[in-house]
C-alpha cells in the first residue's frame, strides 16, 4: 500500500517536473522500479530518507516559499518544548508544531536536570539559548505513557546494581518523582498506573528544576515566561495540560474533556 | 495565566480591582490561591479587547463557572459545584485553546484514522532509526523527513552534537545506550543544518575562561572547528560553518542547503 502510494506520487512528480535533469529522472525511475519489485520487503533506510525529504520538499517547502524564506532569515519560536526521545511522541506530530514554532529538546524521559554547568551543559545550553537568545514565552515539558526511561527509574534495583552505564545516571534526575509515587502509594498495585503517575510527577520535577536556572526564574517571575506540563497518553489518545505558577501546579485540563458521570 | 480553584459548595468571588481571588468557605479538598497581577503586562502583551474567553473543562464534580467579565466589568460569583479552569488573560486562555485544538486535530485526523496502528504502537516501539537533530525550531526531523510515530527514536540538542564516550554521562549518551542496546535500532542518522546558532557560537569562541552553557556544550564540536579553520582559513565565516557541519557528521548524513539534498555526495536535484 505504502509503496503504491509512493509510486503514484513519484509518477505525478515526474510528470509535473518536466525540467528535471536526466540524472534526477533516472534516479527516480530506479527508485520506482525498486518499489515495484514484487516480494521485495527489504527496508532501505537511505531510500526511506530520500522519500521522506522529497515529500517534505514537494508538499511543504516548495508550497510555502514565503514562510521558508522568512525562516531562513531567523527563528522566533514561542515555545521551548522538552519531550521524550520515544519514537511515538513527537510533539511536531501530536501537537502539529510547524517549522519555526517550537525550539525542541528531546531526551530520555523528557527530563530537565537542575542547573549544573559541569554535568549538564547539554540541557543548560538549550535553556540558555531558548531564553536569552530566542526569548521564548512558553516552556512546555511533555511526559507520556509507557515511558521506558521512567520504567527504568521505577524498576531500578534498590541494591544499586546497574547493568547500564549512562541511562541509570540520567533517569535519577526523576528520583523525587519516584519517591513521591512510592511514599504516597499512587497507582496502588497497578504497575502501569504507578509508572504513568511517576511520569507525570517527573514532569513536575522538571518544571521545578527549570526554576534553578536564573534566567528562567527571572523571566517567570516577571511574567514573561510561562511554565507548563503535559502528559500524552497514547494508550487512550488523551492529552493533559497544566501550568506551574511559582510553587503551585494547576489542575490539568484533559483533551478531549472527560465525560462527567453525575 | 490561569488560576484553578476547587471546592465544593463554596462561593468563589473575584474582586474587580486587584484581581485577587479568594474563597469564602472551605472543604477538605480546598485549594486556595490568591494572585494579584497587572493584566497589561502579562506576557508583555496588552489585552486586545475586554473579553475574557471562557474555557469549560469539567474534570470532577465541583465548580460551575459563570461568565467572567473583563477588568472593567463586574465581580462575579462562582457557584461551585464543578472543577473548572478559571481563565484570566487572553494570552493564557488562547494558549490552552490552541493546545486543545492542536491535539484534537491530531486525534481526529491521524490517531482515530489509524487506531489499530496506534494501538499496536502503544504496546511497543521498534524504531528503525535513532536520529540526532538540532533543537532549532526549523529543522524537526519529523517534519523534514516525514518520520511517522514509531519510526525514529529522536535526540535533539544544540547543534546535534554527540559528546565522546570519555566525557562521561550525558543525556545524549543515555539515549544512545537505550536506543542501541534496548531498542536495537539499525540506523543512526545525525542531521546538521544551515545557519546553526550553535555552530556559529562554536566558530566564534575564543579561549575565555568563563564559558557560558552554550560554549561548554558546543565545545564538543571543537575538533571540527580546528580542522575547518586549518583547512579553510581563507574562506568566509558561513562557508567555514558549513564545512564544520559536514565534517562533524557521520558518512551517510543528509545536508540541506538552499533546497538541495545530497546523499553520499550524489546530487538528487536542485
Amino acid at each position: 500500500m505504502a509503496s503504491q502510494l509512493a509510486i503514484q506520487r513519484l509518477n505525478k512528480f515526474l510528470s509535473e517536473k518536466e525540467e528535471l535533469e536526466e540524472v534526477a529522472a533516472a534516479k527516480i525511475e530506479k527508485l520506482m522500479t525498486e518499489l515495484l519489485r514484487p516480494g521485495d520487503h527489504h527496508f532501505d533506510p537511505v531510500q526511506r530518507i530520500i522519500h521522506g525529504f522529497m515529500d517534505f520538499r514537494m508538499h511543504k517547502f516548495d508550497k510555502n516559499p514565503c514562510l521558508y524564506a522568512q525562516l531562513a532569515q531567523g527563528q522566533s519560536p514561542k515555545f521551548l518544548v522538552f519531550a521524550c526521545s520515544d519514537s511515538r511522541v513527537s510533539p511536531s506530530y501530536i501537537l502539529n508544531f510547524q517549522p519555526g514554532e517550537a525550539f525542541m529538546a528531546r531526551n530520555i524521559a523528557n527530563l530537565v536536570p537542575k542547573f549544573n554547568q559541569l554535568k549538564h551543559s547539554g540541557t543548560g545550553a538549550i535553556i540558555e539559548y531558548a531564553i536569552t537568545a530566542l526569548e521564548v514565552e512558553n516552556i512546555l515539558v511533555i511526559g507520556h505513557s509507557k515511558c521506558g526511561g521512567i520504567q527504568r527509574l521505577m524498576e531500578h534495583p534498590e541494591d544499586g546494581s546497574a547493568p547500564f552505564d549512562f541511562i541509570d545516571e540520567w533517569v535519577q534526575i526523576g528520583a523525587p518523582a519516584k519517591d513521591k509515587v512510592i511514599a504516597e502509594g499512587i497507582g496502588g498495585d497497578d504497575k502501569q498506573a504507578q509508572f504513568d503517575s511517576c511520569a507525570k510527577e517527573a514532569v513536575n520535577v522538571s518544571l521545578e528544576n527549570l526554576l534553578s536556572y536564573p534566567y528562567v526564574k527571572k523571566a517567570a517571575s516577571e511574567r514573561k515566561l510561562a511554565l507548563r506540563g503535559g502528559f500524552y497518553d497514547f494508550v487512550n489518545g488523551v492529552f493533559e495540560l497544566w501550568e506551574k505558577h511559582g510553587s503551585h501546579i494547576s489542575t490539568p485540563i484533559t483533551i478531549p474533556p472527560l465525560h462527567r458521570h453525575n | 495565566m490561569a488560576i484553578l480553584a476547587s471546592t465544593s459548595s463554596s462561593t468563589l468571588s473575584i474582586s474587580k480591582d486587584s484581581y485577587s481571588l479568594s474563597l469564602s468557605a472551605s472543604t477538605s479538598s480546598l485549594d486556595i490561591h490568591t494572585v494579584s497581577f497587572n493584566s497589561s503586562t502579562i506576557f508583555g502583551s496588552k489585552r486586545k479587547s475586554g473579553k475574557i474567553q471562557q474555557t469549560h473543562f469539567s474534570n470532577y464534580p465541583g465548580v460551575t463557572m459563570k461568565a467572567l467579565r473583563d477588568h472593567l466589568g463586574l465581580a462575579e460569583e462562582l457557584k461551585t459545584n464543578k472543577l473548572e479552569r478559571v481563565v484570566e488573560t487572553e494570552d493564557g486562555s488562547d494558549l490552552f485553546e490552541d493546545m486543545k485544538h492542536r491535539f484534537l486535530s491530531f486525534k481526529k485526523d491521524k490517531y482515530l484514522k489509524n487506531l489499530e496502528h496506534y494501538q499496536n504502537l502503544a504496546k511497543a516501539q521498534a524504531p528503525k532509526f535513532l536520529v540526532i537533530g538540532c533543537a532549532d525550531s526549523r529543522v524537526c526531523p519529523s517534519t523534514i523527513l516525514g518520520f511517522q510515530p514509531g519510526e525514529a527514536f529522536m535526540v535533539r540538542n544544540i547543534a546535534n552534537l554527540v559528546p565522546p564516550f570519555e566525557s562521561g554521562p550525558s543525556e545524549t549518551n543515555a539515549a544512545l545506550e537505550f536506543s542501541v542496546n534496548s531498542l536495537e535500532v539499525k540506523n543512526i542518522l545525525v542531521v546538521g543544518h544551515s545557519c546553526c546558532g550553535g555552530i556559529r557560537a562554536l566558530m566564534s569562541m575564543n579561549d575565555e575562561v568563563d564559558k557560558s552553557f552554550i560554549q561548554s556544550w558546543v565545545v564538543n564540536g571543537n575538533d571540527a572547528r580546528l580542522w575547518t579553520k586549518a583547512a579553510a582559513s581563507k574562506l568566509s565565516f558561513d562557508h567555514n560553518a558549513n564545512t564544520v557541519r559536514r565534517n562533524q557528521s557521520i558518512e551517510d548524513n543528509l545536508k540541506e542547503k538552499h533546497g538541495r539534498i545530497s546523499v553520499k555526495n550524489h546530487l538528487l536535484w536542485s
